[in-house]
């Protein structure tokens, strides 16, 4: 049943370096700002084309924040790019204020979230920023899995208005959305069908969760994967339709346990269809310095990791 | 046509008054340094700023004003209101539940003038500097000013903005600090001495002007137009605009007392004795 093929790895941030290009082309109220990090960010084309909307701030991620919500005021559509760390737990006053509470259209896109920005560790691992922007009042918060799916969210953050944060990561992952999948904010994605046990994941757990689902299959169960790429808002309907069919869910995604997607998963089944969860997420820790695979393998992220918590949650049913 | 320096200082005091009784009516809010930048934001919406009809977010084709100290709302509210934003009535519901004039500005509410909440100090500078380089991006050629209070310089995302306004020539953008050398628990320079605040937009290559008479109409509109002569030529300015709190009550002034406190019955009555309404009944 499986729907999406692996068409060769490429990394989830050059997705976000295209869509800015093609974005830079298409819409002239796309502006970008950068915080001392346009290659990491890939933001090099869109500086190249279009440097007068092309706002190099420096070190200095709260006034990037600030300088945005103001460039709103006259129109323009501002894609602030930072490591996730900086864009989100640095400057959470500054996107609290000036951006969420005066309701700006600002889109905070953020790299290198998560543990498999590998060697530098903790300090630049954020894995708390889900939480931290879900919790905004109005804030939609996006987590992508691959490139394609990098490059789409952000061509369609352009287009809807109202803040957001778009997460994505630095490695090179297996690229398996469709380049022509369409971006529908706040609407998973079902990827694959099952009957025993839904598997809900979020950015670079996506792929691990397809693996997961043909080494489950080989052990004789029916794994639905969902691809929730939107955590708020979050797509209920969808999370319930599949629970009402499956009895059990495991969440997956490279995020501290407490306040991401896995969190929200269990406030919809408490409110509506109480059904056994088990998580696959950091257990409320710091990362640490390491490969990106020795990363997820420790902390238990990877795809052996979620056929496990699968076995776990079955046998709660 | 401008009003004249009569219909100013008319205009003052009714807008004092309207502080006062704001403050007073929820026994709530920041009486003194609203008090103290009364004139100046009498003299920008009646006289500097060149602004359109009506009101939108955008504000092309008009000068923008951002208020980066955003607990001295009951003067922009009260000058916002008499300048035809909203109704002079409903500064009668400032800080009460379901009103549009929160305790600090927001646009939450939709209320006409407000284009960014402030209150969590510091982060003015850097939306203006947002807004000033959308107005050269549109080929807008009006003036975003700003007011920041002297404390608030202490917050860092300033120096962020400061460093960046002359490092990319925003040179649309007239930032006034409030020098009134006073903030919540004291003198600016029994909390934290700050220096020569000249010197520290000088040093970051910005022009400066000082407004030593903050509290005079004609002394205002004077240094203020200067400031504006002086846009366009590759600097942000500074506008250094010496001011008293608590300016036009005598209990309030010369202390930083008044900061956050409101005047209970008998110090109204007295605040507005010494304020007589100038203008017929004209209280809402």
């Amino acid at each position: 049943m499986k729907k999406y093929i692996n068409t060769g790895s490429k990394d989830t941030r050059s997705g976000f370096g295209v869509g800015m290009t093609e974005l830079g082309q298409k819409n002239e109220n796309v502006v970008a700002l950068c915080a001392d990090l346009i290659g990491s960010l890939k933001f090099d084309d869109f500086k190249k084309n279009h440097p007068e909307r092309f706002f190099q701030i420096g070190i200095a991620e709260a006034n990037m924040i600030g300088i945005a919500a103001g460039l709103t005021i006259g129109g323009k559509i501002p894609f602030t790019g930072t490591f996730a760390n900086f864009s989100t737990g640095r400057v959470y006053d500054q996107i609290r204020q000036s951006v969420a509470y005066s309701e700006k259209n600002v889109k905070i896109c953020a790299s290198h979230a998560g543990l498999t920005l590998g060697e530098d560790g903790a300090t630049h691992q954020i894995l708390e920023d889900i939480g931290l922007m879900k919790m905004l009042p109005g804030m939609t918060v996006i987590n992508t899995c691959d490139h394609n799916q990098t490059k789409a969210a952000t061509l369609a953050l352009a287009d809807h208005h109202g803040p957001a944060y778009l997460r994505f990561g630095r490695p090179v992952v297996p690229n398996f959305m469709p380049a022509d999948e369409p971006f529908i904010i706040g609407k998973a994605i079902m990827l694959n069908e099952g009957t025993d046990v839904t598997i809900v994941a979020t950015g670079h757990l996506v792929w691990e969760a397809l693996v997961a689902a043909e080494a489950l299959e080989a052990k004789g169960i029916s794994a639905e994967v969902i691809n929730i790429h939107t955590i708020k808002p979050l797509d209920e309907e969808a999370i319930l339709k599949s629970l009402a069919k499956t009895k059990c869910v495991v969440t997956a995604e490279e995020h501290n346990i407490l306040g991401g997607l896995g969190e929200s998963i269990s406030r919809v089944l408490a409110l509506h269809q109480p059904a056994p969860q088990e998580f696959v997420a950091v257990n409320d820790s710091f990362g640490e310095s390491g490969t990106p695979e020795q990363l997820m393998e420790k902390y238990k992220l990877n795809n052996q990791a979620i056929v496990e918590a699968v076995e776990r949650v079955i046998k709660r049913k | 046509m401008k009003p004249n320096t009569q219909q100013l200082n008319d205009l003052t005091i009714q807008v004092r008054r309207d502080i006062l009784r704001m403050v007073h009516a929820v026994n709530s809010g920041h009486p003194g340094g609203s008090l103290g930048c009364t004139e100046f934001l009498v003299a920008l919406y009646q006289n500097l700023m060149d602004r359109k009809e009506g009101f939108d977010m955008d504000g092309i084709g008009e000068d923008l004003f951002f208020l980066s100290n955003g607990h001295i709302s009951p003067v922009f509210y009260s000058v916002l209101a008499r300048s035809g934003y909203f109704p002079v009535k409903e500064l009668a519901t400032f800080r009460l539940i379901n009103s549009r004039l929160q305790g600090h500005p927001t646009t939450h509410d939709n209320l006409p003038g407000v284009r960014i909440a402030s209150g969590s100090l510091g982060q003015g500078l850097s939306v203006a500097i947002g807004a000033a380089q959308a107005k050269k991006l549109n080929n807008c050629s009006h003036i975003v000013y700003t007011l920041h209070g002297d404390g608030e310089l202490q917050e860092g995302q300033n120096w962020e903005a400061i460093m960046y306004a002359s490092a990319k020539n925003v040179d649309n953008l007239i930032a006034t600090v409030d020098l009134n050398g006073k903030q919540i628990d004291g003198t600016t320079d029994e909390v934290l001495a700050m220096g020569s605040i000249r010197a520290k937009f000088e040093a970051f290559d910005w022009e400066v002007i000082e407004i030593t008479k903050g509290n005079d109409i004609e002394a205002i509109i004077g240094g203020m137009n200067e400031a504006k002569a002086r846009t366009g030529k590759g600097k942000p300015i500074c506008v250094l605009l010496h001011t008293e709190m608590g300016n036009g009550v005598d209990y309030m002034m010369y202390s930083h007392a008044w900061h956050g406190k409101a005047p209970n019955d008998a110090q109204l009555a007295n605040a507005l004795e010494q304020n007589y309404n100038t203008g017929g009944n004209t209280d809402y």
